[in-house]
């Protein structure tokens, strides 16, 4: 038996969704062609388009089909900081928070190394949330100088809402791009209430399938694209669009809306149960992840004298799946650069593990989760012991 | 027994943990990260420290089907291996890294983390065959001649050997290759890594240049009398004769060889052949692989100083700390830092590091 607690990596795929794209692969046509066989395909892409952006606060032409959360956000640091440079080369400055996916400082960095960008990072606190009086000062002596501030709506390995609203009024004028793979179906997000310049969306994190997502692009922007091609999407972003992986992406999206209020309670109240059980357990462990205002299944937990690589091998043989920081491209673990920034040491970093639940996780499933883990913590203490000995 | 299987990437360890799992141990394949920038030793498809062997590695373990993961290994392999290459050279030895990996990482850091998260031993795909004797668990060489690694592995003691399994000691390299083609591993055909795996370029002297400077000193003879200038002694090795570049011919005429190296002056030592002969051999820090030889006792066995050197007739003794080797012929060129592995027949009975010789 396998226990799944890596929900903010892939949640599982949703029936609905399954249904919807088995359907739609038996359909012959490319959307973009004039034939009848293209008008239909077009047709249930473009309900498919419509749904999505009536869940996500936006019009349907403001949201840009891509085939990762990656490429969205690809395509709004390099598009809006292309376009900054273009009107005004001045406006080199690109602000982030310290804790950001890769998706989005890996693009930045790449800027910097190669188009002289310079970027700025937002501190985050002791509780995982940004410093806005760093980001109003820099906006009141730099500002002019800004190309784009992207900041994540939750962070993935806290789970922490970001205070995003404020950020958009700190903006003014200076775009705003925000990364909400986490938050889109789990909690509240609408684009247009928070009157974001643009936002990176993906199916897989609501239940959708893998490889394809859409970055939310207000209305009459125009980026200078990445992939240049057969002028899709706004001519933003080139490709044949997948319309089976489009439909079901919309069909998970739909039910994660119409279930938000229950899943979210059904999944804080398993994580707050784990993290209660977790206390009692193992009583030297840290929780680094707040509850609130933070996505519901999210568990960041320090087991001192422990390497998280070590305790995701033996949850592993154990058939836990849960995850650490991120990994090199090689695969070898990393400190968590999110934990780093909130003010852990690479120690305490590195004996971090990322728990995050999910609507399909039970408590029984946590119960076993918490009998064989002050087993699994003594082993990796073991472990970590010798290896500081040798 | 549940079983840590080391995998390089290459088809040698992926074989070795798919007989694992044949054996019906339960197999976990482990790729170890030896650079934390693994771009820095970087050597293509033939070393073991790149992010397409860490790939194959992966790939392999899919195949055979076992969980696979990486450590990393990157600083105990700076610390334990990389910085004790350039401390040896800078004073005038010559290390083997392999001997020194197996040692330190291989078999002490991985196959501790291995036992206290409650493995019992490390898998590789070495060539030596271990085998349980009324003695005990000894080692032996591999049946492949040209691909027996016990040398690499007589830096092992008991205790590591115990925690040891090689399941390739008992096949040619040709045979390998063939059943991992049969089991499906792309590998297969993948070439034998050569060189020293932090050195990708295979340019030992050039890469220690780098590290340790180039100080310009003197070749001298035997006497002392200069014959010529070097740009850092530790990039030669004893018995080396070419690339010396002197600018005084011998007498004779005959070609000279290093004959010693001597970091503190920065001196490099020149001569004849019969110069380089050694008898006699003191290794120090042995390690026994099986049964304690009586000390103070002489016995007749095999001294091999090289990787893929030849045995050759001796007769050993050990004082508890040093091995003392007196050889039936002499041998030309030897220098310290190498490893001294003693056979008895086939069976590895210890090692020690040369310290001195005569």
């Amino acid at each position: 038996m396998t226990i799944y607690l890596d929900h903010a990596a892939t949640a599982p795929i949703n029936e609905v969704a399954i249904d919807a794209i088995t359907k739609a692969m038996r359909n012959l046509g490319n959307a973009s062609s004039v034939h009848n066989h293209g008008r239909a395909i077009r047709k249930d892409v473009e309900d498919a388009r419509h749904a999505l952006s009536e869940l996500v606060g936006a019009s349907a032409s403001e949201v840009i089909f891509t085939g990762s959360g990656t490429e969205a956000n690809n395509l709004a640091i390099k598009g809006f900081y292309w376009k900054a440079i273009a009107a005004n080369p001045k406006r080199k400055v690109i602000v982030t928070s310290a804790f950001e996916h890769h998706a989005i400082l890996d693009p930045i960095q790449w800027l910097v190394e190669h188009e002289s960008a310079e970027q700025v990072l937002v501190p985050i606190n002791h509780s995982g949330f940004i410093d806005l009086d760093f980001l109003k000062d820099l906006i009141a002596n730099r500002g002019s100088e800004i190309a784009l501030i992207s900041v994540m709506h939750s962070n993935n390995e806290l789970g922490t809402l970001q205070p995003i609203a404020e950020v958009v009024k700190l903006a003014g004028q200076i775009p705003v791009h925000t990364d909400a793979v986490q938050s889109f179906g789990k909690v509240d997000f609408d684009f247009a209430k928070l009157d974001l310049t643009a936002a990176t969306i993906s199916a897989h994190k609501v239940g959708g399938p893998l490889g394809i997502a859409a970055l939310i692009l207000k209305r009459g922007l125009d980026l200078v694209p990445i992939l240049h091609g057969g002028g899709q999407e706004r001519e933003i972003r080139s490709g044949t669009l997948n319309a089976p992986a489009i439909i079901g992406f919309s069909a998970a999206a739909i039910h994660a809306l119409e279930n938000r209020t229950l899943n979210f309670t059904k999944v804080r109240k398993l994580r707050d149960y784990f993290i209660s059980e977790l206390k009692k357990a193992v009583p030297d462990c840290t929780i680094n992840s707040i509850s609130d205002p933070a996505l519901p299944g999210i568990v960041n937990v320090t087991f001192p004298g422990t390497e998280n690589d070590a305790m995701l091998l033996l949850l592993d043989s154990e058939g836990i799946s849960c995850s650490a920081g991120s990994a090199c491209s090689a695969g070898v673990p990393r400190p968590s650069h999110v934990l780093v920034a909130m003010g852990l040491t690479e120690e305490q970093a590195d004996a971090s593990l990322r728990i995050s639940i999910g609507v399909t996780n039970t408590q029984s499933e946590i119960d076993q989760v918490i009998s064989v883990l002050p087993s699994v913590i003594q082993r990796a203490r073991k472990a970590l012991d010798v290896s500081r000995l040798a | 027994m549940k079983l840590i299987a080391a995998m390089s990437g290459g088809v040698d360890s992926a074989v070795a943990a798919a007989r694992a799992v044949d054996a019906g141990h339960e197999v976990i394949g482990v790729h170890l990260a030896l650079s934390s920038n693994p771009q820095k030793y970087r050597s293509g498809a033939r070393g073991c420290c790149t992010i397409e062997d860490s790939h194959d590695a992966r790939r392999a373990a899919d195949v055979i089907g076992i969980p696979f993961y990486i450590w990393d290994m990157a600083q105990e392999f700076h610390e334990g291996v990389v910085e004790n290459f350039l401390a040896e050279y800078a004073g005038g030895r010559t290390p083997n890294p392999c001997l020194r990996c197996n040692e330190k990482i291989k078999f002490a850091a991985v196959l501790d983390r291995a036992k206290n998260l409650g493995f019992d031993g490390v898998i590789t795909g070495h060539y030596a065959q271990m085998q349980e004797t009324e003695l005990g668990r000894m080692m032996f060489r591999a049946v492949d001649p040209g691909k027996d690694q016990s040398y690499v592995l007589a830096v092992l003691n008991t205790d590591q050997l115990a925690g040891a399994h090689f399941p390739l000691g008992d096949t040619v390299k040709d045979d390998v290759r063939i059943e991992a083609k049969k089991r499906g591993l792309y590998v297969a055909n993948k070439p034998d890594s050569h060189d020293i795996c932090f050195v990708p370029s295979g340019d030992n002297a050039g890469w220690l240049r780098d590290r340790l400077g180039s100080e310009t000193g003197s070749i001298v003879d035997e006497s002392g009398n200069k014959l010529g200038e070097h740009n850092g002694a530790y990039t030669y090795t004893i018995g080396q004769r070419r690339g010396l570049g002197l600018t005084v011919p011998a007498s004779g005429g005959e070609p000279r060889y290093v004959l010693k190296i001597e970091p503190k002056t920065n001196t490099v030592v020149v001569g004849n052949h019969e110069a380089l002969a050694v008898n006699a051999i003191v290794g120090d820090r042995a390690i026994w692989c099986g049964p304690v030889p009586e000390s103070d006792t002489k016995y007749r066995g095999f001294a091999q100083v090289r990787a893929h050197g030849s045995p050759l007739a001796c007769t050993y003794s050990h004082d508890g700390i040093e091995i003392s080797v007196s050889l039936d012929e002499p041998l030309f060129g030897l220098a310290a830092g190498q490893g001294l592995v003693i056979y008895d027949g086939d069976r590895v009975v210890g090692s020690a590091t040369v310290s001195r010789t005569e």
